[in-house]
């Protein structure tokens, strides 16, 4: 089954642009989730290809919607919740017995 | 793209999963912030700029990157390993016939344990569905334009193996040393989208 993220062939994306001397990262949360991820990976919480799987099943419009660290982050926070180590409330905020 | 709010937003929703896994002992204090600072000492263009003006002066050395590039880095004092686990990597170089492109169409697969993090484009939906299906046209406008005889191999890099490409050397470069060499020697030419 082809993904979303299949994209090789594929017509009608904007064109291609460059940006002038781009940053590593173009904001610090982005350095922190990249950290994050590796963080995870390296403890065994998941591997990357759980990681890419994550990412690859975004829903449609949130996986284009999103920037590429935002899949980042779309992706480790379905992991932590799958994989029992929080709550959906709990990862966004929202759960009021959290602290 | 982001805007600052939706930034701020994000930026907030980070650190609150990162406190939650500290408070869970899955994260020590300060974990983030060394990987963060190992990360931007780590791989550079310039280390790809190195292997490639190696090769370009010792054959040997070229033969045997090009045979099995992983065996090869060592020589140099660089590897694909980068904490994860090592990736294979192919180098594949240009000559007068053919020319080599590196692409990732399911994400973002780079030798980022040798070169660092990929630039935006590279990591873009119009660069991935695009550079398979019109490469010349591509290239071209990156401002490569190539013979019409020469042929163009697109490399599509997956999560096990990671391509970087072996440029020719420019004329004229006879006098220069090793380390001029690999000041010549751009990130888009080791992915493919520039000559050099």
């Amino acid at each position: 089954m082809s993904r979303i993220n299949d994209v090789g062939g594929m017509a009608g994306f904007p064109p291609i642009a460059e940006e002038p001397d781009e940053p590593r990262f173009h904001a610090d949360w982005e350095a922190h989730v990249f950290a994050l991820n590796s963080a995870l990976i390296r403890r065994g919480i998941y591997n990357l290809d759980e990681f890419r799987d994550a990412q690859e099943r975004l829903p449609v419009q949130e996986y284009l919607a999103a920037s590429y660290y935002e899949r980042w982050f779309a992706a480790i926070t379905t992991l932590l919740r799958e994989k029992g180590i929080a709550t959906a409330e709990e990862l966004a905020g929202t759960d009021e017995h959290a602290h | 793209m982001s805007g600052n709010h939706s930034s701020s937003v994000i930026s907030a929703r980070v650190r609150h999963v990162e406190a939650l896994l500290e408070q869970r002992g899955l994260l020590e204090g300060g974990e983030i912030d060394r990987r963060i600072d190992e990360f931007a000492a780590g791989g550079t263009p310039a280390n790809g700029a190195r292997v490639v003006a190696r090769a370009w002066i010792d054959p040997g050395f070229a033969e045997r990157l090009l045979t099995d590039a992983n065996a090869a880095l060592p020589e140099l004092g660089l590897s694909m390993s980068g904490g994860l686990q090592e990736q294979r990597l192919k180098v594949v170089a240009n000559s007068a016939e053919e020319h080599n492109v590196v692409v990732c169409t399911l994400c973002s697969c780079y030798p980022i344990a040798l070169l660092g993090p990929s630039p935006g484009w590279y990591k873009s939906e119009a660069y991935r569905s695009r550079v398979v299906r019109d490469p010349r046209g591509v290239l071209a406008e990156f401002g490569v334009e190539l013979p019409a005889a020469t042929r163009i191999s697109v490399w599509d890099a997956s999560a096990e193996s990671r391509y970087m490409v072996l440029p020719r050397r420019p004329e004229g470069t006879g006098s220069l040393s090793e380390e001029e060499l690999a000041g010549l020697v751009t990130r888009k030419g080791l992915i493919g989208t520039a000559l050099v």
